[in-house]
């Protein structure tokens, strides 16, 4: 009997038709495409995009070399080199991010003591040449001075699960 | 001024050659928009909106894409032959098109009224594959001998399977003229040859799917195993003659079936009375209706490929030999027992 209904099933096309009768109602659903530039999807506060050095509220900048995210780097992205400022404090020389070997993992955030280096929700940056994906401590800092409203208001909103 | 434009079309190959025109220049214009429409129905169908960026709603998307095909480069693969690999697409589009000159759009609007329309078409459509297949052998690669191989085996056994399909066709109409084949089936919805011929109809467009190689028996183009198949080396305006007419050849299938079994540009409303028709529009046989019932089988054309996966290479060739064969003779028994019983209104 089985074997009778299957023949019957598969002369008669009937799992064919099933399977139309299933596109030919999805040709009416409500489409869910995103039209990019200008639609855009929600974005995480945890989003991890475009890296950014912080300064504390009086200028400071936070980073103090301890070369954490240096270590912990799984691309080995990060380079930096420290020095004595005049005043003593133990600072940057250079901090350098190299963009096209990043991998966004975000370990380089989760290792800083002093919630210096970031990664910003910024997805949408380009370089025209390749030199341009080579953040510098300069680039970092004024990423970091430009977005550090949004910055601040992101780590806030994550703070409450950490 | 006037008259004078009559005169010289009364001059029988300029007659002919503008009668060519008003044929082909709509149809390939249709194959520009079935490309569209089929980007859009599948894209609908896959819960995305498909192409809309150039032009409003993306209607001027296929002009977009033949005019980039035109300016590409060709590129002809080092080991190949040249004069072969320009022909085969010269091949795959000349059948295509020659196929519509006895293709009739009504009762008197037909190219080539010939006696033997029917074969003609099965005819250009078998030498049609001989594009193809020249094509991949051409190419110096292995991907489009393979396909060629897979071309070949399939469309032979399917080209049986449609043949018989068309017996009973030409069974019930007793001639191969397209145009009598549709005057045949006149009287009302219940004429058409779409219900004696039920099986044979079905079998007839499956079939047609797997001769114009479209998804679910798209094994010769199997993007996923051979890349492309046979046009894999072919680039800029010889791969857009492929293309064309495989969408060419896509159209003759449907309008086929329109004609063939369901009564072409005969109305359905046709002979039923009590509707209050009467004479009007919808009641009257015209190409809207040719062009309708054409539009049904191109859609289902996009349907299939957006539902099926491909079948796979044994599976193709088990429905063509142990399915559609067996079941396309035991029909021809069928009609010619339909035939005895002067089963009405078929064969009255």
């Amino acid at each position: 009997m089985n074997h009778l209904t299957q023949f019957f099933n598969s002369l008669f096309l009937a799992e064919l038709f099933k399977g139309l009768g299933v596109t030919g109602r999805y040709l009416f659903k409500k489409k869910i495409t995103v039209q990019y530039p200008e639609e855009k999807t929600p974005q995480s506060y945890r989003f991890r995009g475009l890296h950014a050095l912080r300064r504390y509220a009086n200028g400071e900048e936070r980073c103090i070399a301890c070369k954490l995210c240096e270590a912990i780097c799984p691309a080995l992205a990060i380079s930096i080199e420290s020095e004595e400022r005049e005043d003593g404090t133990r600072r940057t020389k250079s901090y350098d991010i190299d963009l096209t070997k990043c991998i966004f993992c975000g370990f380089c955030e989760e290792s800083c003591p002093v919630d210096s280096i970031v990664e910003t929700r910024i997805f949408e940056y380009y370089g025209e040449e390749r030199g341009d994906l080579l953040m510098t401590k300069e680039k970092l800092l004024a990423v970091g001075d430009k977005y550090e409203d949004q910055i601040a208001a992101d780590r806030a909103s994550d703070a409450s699960y950490r | 001024m006037v008259d004078l434009i009559l005169s010289i079309y009364e001059i029988p190959v300029i007659n002919i050659l503008v009668k060519i025109v008003v044929i082909l220049v709509p149809l390939l214009l249709t194959v520009a928009y079935f490309t569209y429409a089929e980007r859009k129905i599948i894209g609908y169908m896959q819960v995305r909106i498909g192409p809309n960026r150039v032009g409003p709603r993306g209607w001027l998307q296929p002009i977009a894409d033949a005019l980039k095909l035109m300016f590409k480069e060709i590129i002809f693969p080092s080991g190949a032959n040249k004069i072969l690999f320009t022909i085969a697409p010269t091949i795959a589009i000349s059948t295509a098109l020659a196929a519509w000159a006895v293709v009739p759009f009504g009762a008197e609007m037909v190219l080539a009224d010939l006696n033997v329309a029917l074969l003609y078409v099965l005819a250009m459509t078998s030498v049609g594959v001989y594009g193809v297949i020249l094509a991949g052998w051409s190419s110096n690669s292995k991907y489009a001998v393979m396909s060629t191989l897979r071309t070949a085996a399939q469309v032979v056994s399917y080209e049986i399977a449609m043949g018989f399909a068309l017996v009973g066709v030409v069974m019930a109409a007793r001639s191969l003229n397209i145009g009598e084949i549709v005057m045949g089936q006149s009287g009302s919805i219940w004429g058409w040859y779409m219900w004696p011929l039920l099986p044979l109809f079905v079998i007839y467009f499956v079939s047609g799917v797997a001769e114009t190689n479209r998804a679910p028996f798209d094994v010769a183009e199997g993007e996923s195993e051979i890349v492309a198949g046979f046009h894999v080396e072919y680039s800029g305006i010889l791969f857009a003659i492929f293309f064309l007419a495989e969408y060419a050849n896509m159209i003759l299938i449907s309008i086929m079936a329109a004609l063939l079994f369901m009564g072409g540009w005969l109305s359905p409303f046709q002979g039923i009375s009590f509707l209050g028709l009467g004479t009007s529009f919808l009641a009257g046989s015209s190409i809207v209706w040719l062009l309708a019932k054409t539009a049904i089988f191109m859609f289902l054309f996009l349907w299939f490929r957006a539902t099926f996966p491909r079948y796979r290479y044994d599976q193709i060739m088990r429905l063509g030999w142990k399915v559609f064969i067996p079941i396309t003779i035991v029909w021809i028994f069928v009609i010619g027992i339909m035939y005895y019983v002067q089963l009405a209104p078929w064969f009255g």
